[in-house]
């Protein structure tokens, strides 16, 4: 949907006057909006590289000042550089975990849940009703060591270290469950417009389930693939909220070291450099992977 | 076995709904649990001592509170001024639609961990005062967007014939607006804003960066995961839960019952 096509004829063939007048009833509808993601998104993001860039003044611990200092990148990289890649591999985990979770159930809303539809749909947002922080805990009661999941596997001798709890297994099976809704709905919307007569015909020119799927059903539903598994990536490379509550220390992500760093320590140059990283990493990754799937039309 | 090769999709989506209220089932029966030590985490003894007294643990209640009216806040602004940006794009020709496109998709693009420090940052910088305000203005900010979204898809989604018809009749702008676009819309306009209430009350990263000392009920969590959770704050989110099911689910099929009811008034004629 890139562009937004008129609804009315009104703009094109109207006269220069009132499409002046209306333009200017747009920016009027757009200034307040625009105005505060100005205010409050693109000049933080300015402030935080500027951060990055500081010094720290001599003698007072926690105070900085207007700097160059371009070797802060270098010290968050060469410090923390463990996170980023454990981030990046959990996420990455997490996120082909959820879309082969979510595609079958994504599927059956949008081809077979008929009249349940709708309630099916609100099911996949339900969880979002309940706390964030409060389900993520629960996981620690369901994957707990004498838990039936951990003993069961543990009875088949399939757990490298005997356990789940406090585990990277434990924190990429959090970052799966806590995003699934955002890989389920972008991918029923895309499946939802596929016209199942497509489907049909495949099956009447003797296509087999599997062929059919791969060669109709799949490229048809690559834009929501895309669309979600950028909405589970982007959020599950900067939580550090499964790595706290279901990891051992040892597990600790980007968004750990950027809060500890802000919070904790007050070294602000260190943590915007992270947090300034993190988001370039990801700005870059998103835009190579809307670029190689071709659809660049996300919004 | 051929009963399953055929239901399989059905089965393993079932299994998924399941798998999603899983630690939700956890959560509302810990909620009847009696702890052993001070961390809730393994089933002790049954208790309605703490649905009995909801508010018993000091600041389970205030937290929640304050969570709340932030909420309503944020989604008051977050909402007009989202829906205003969506008419805007759907509705008009203007220079820089681009850029106010790329505006919306970048907040939603960037993980919290970001949009929170970087609002921090520049908080911390002007030496503005970390509270209540600081937290309104970030949740208006992340919000935005999602209206933005939800209430194009809306208007897009609208039969543009009945605007058409409204004004072939001689209705003014104004009384096209009124009695037809806004009330197509309004459906949308509502979604958008339980969607940003939910994502305002449940929000932790963002929050946590710019609260300062200010508790909101997420916070108030994560503060006490590290010394045990009151048993209180499961039996709240339960009851939360509930709630919001309950009236998602009653809007559902309200409105389901309307679509029919007007269907079959349009098959009469």
């Amino acid at each position: 949907m890139p562009a937004i096509v008129p609804t009315t004829s009104a703009s094109t063939d109207a006269p220069v006057t009132s499409h002046r007048r209306r333009s200017r009833t747009a920016y009027l509808l757009l200034i307040p909006g625009l105005g505060w993601l100005g205010i409050f998104f693109v000049i933080p993001i300015v402030t935080l590289f500027f951060t990055s860039l500081q010094a720290p003044v001599e003698g007072r611990s926690g105070v900085y000042q207007a700097a160059f200092q371009i070797s802060n990148y270098g010290e968050a990289i060469s410090e923390y550089w463990p996170q980023f890649v454990r981030s990046f591999t959990y996420s990455s985990i997490a996120t082909i975990l959820a879309l082969i979770i979510a595609y079958p159930l994504a599927y059956f809303i949008a081809f077979k849940a008929g009249r349940w539809r709708a309630l099916m749909l609100v099911l996949v947002v339900a969880p979002f009703f309940a706390s964030f922080l409060l389900r993520t805990y629960a996981w620690r009661t369901i994957l707990s060591d004498e838990g039936f999941i951990t003993s069961s596997l543990n009875a088949l001798h399939l757990l490298p270290d005997d356990r789940i709890l406090n585990t990277s297994i434990a924190v990429i099976l959090g970052l799966t469950y806590n995003f699934l809704p955002f890989m389920i709905l972008p991918l029923y919307a895309s499946l939802e417009k596929i016209d199942p007569r497509l489907i049909e015909a495949a099956n009447d020119l003797y296509a087999r389930p599997f062929t059919g799927f791969r060669k109709v059903v799949w490229p048809l539903s690559l834009p929501g693939v895309v669309a979600g598994t950028l909405l589970t990536f982007i959020p599950a490379s900067g939580d550090f909220i499964n790595a706290k509550l279901l990891g051992s220390p040892g597990d600790s992500m980007v968004g750990t070291a950027i809060q500890v760093n802000f919070l904790q320590f007050r070294d602000y140059p260190i943590a915007s450099a992270l947090s300034f990283i993190l988001m370039a990493i990801i700005l870059v990754v998103v835009f190579i992977y809307i670029r190689r799937a071709g659809t660049e039309d996300l919004v | 076995m051929r009963w399953l090769r055929r239901n399989i999709i059905g089965i393993i989506a079932i299994l998924v709904l399941v798998y999603l209220f899983v630690p939700i089932a956890v959560v509302a029966v810990l909620s009847f649990n009696q702890p052993e030590g001070k961390y809730n985490t393994s089933w002790n003894e049954f208790s309605v001592a703490a649905w009995q007294n909801i508010c018993g643990v000091p600041g389970v209640c205030s937290s929640f509170a304050l969570s709340i009216q932030i909420g309503l806040i944020a989604t008051a602004v977050a909402t007009i001024f989202g829906t205003m940006i969506a008419f805007a794009l759907v509705r008009y020709r203007f220079r820089g639609r681009d850029t106010t496109n790329l505006l919306i998709f970048l907040p939603m693009a960037t993980p919290e961990v970001v949009l929170g420090s970087s609002l921090l940052a520049l908080f911390l910088n002007l030496t503005f005062p970390l509270g209540f305000w600081t937290v309104t203005i970030a949740h208006i900010m992340f919000i935005i967007s999602f209206v933005v979204v939800a209430v194009k898809a809306r208007l897009q989604g609208m039969d543009p014939r009945l605007e058409e018809a409204s004004r072939d009749l001689y209705a003014s702008p104004r009384a096209t607006f009124r009695h037809v676009t806004f009330p197509l819309v309004l459906p949308g306009i509502l979604g958008a804003a339980l969607l940003g209430f939910a994502l305002s009350f449940d929000d932790f990263i963002i929050t946590f960066f710019n609260a300062g000392t200010l508790v909101t009920f997420p916070v108030y969590i994560w503060g006490a995961a590290q010394r045990g959770i009151p048993v209180q704050v499961y039996a709240l989110a339960t009851l939360v839960f509930f709630v919001a099911l309950v009236l998602v689910v009653s809007v559902q099929l309200v409105n389901a019952r309307r679509r029919r009811r007007l269907e079959a008034s349009v098959a009469a004629q």
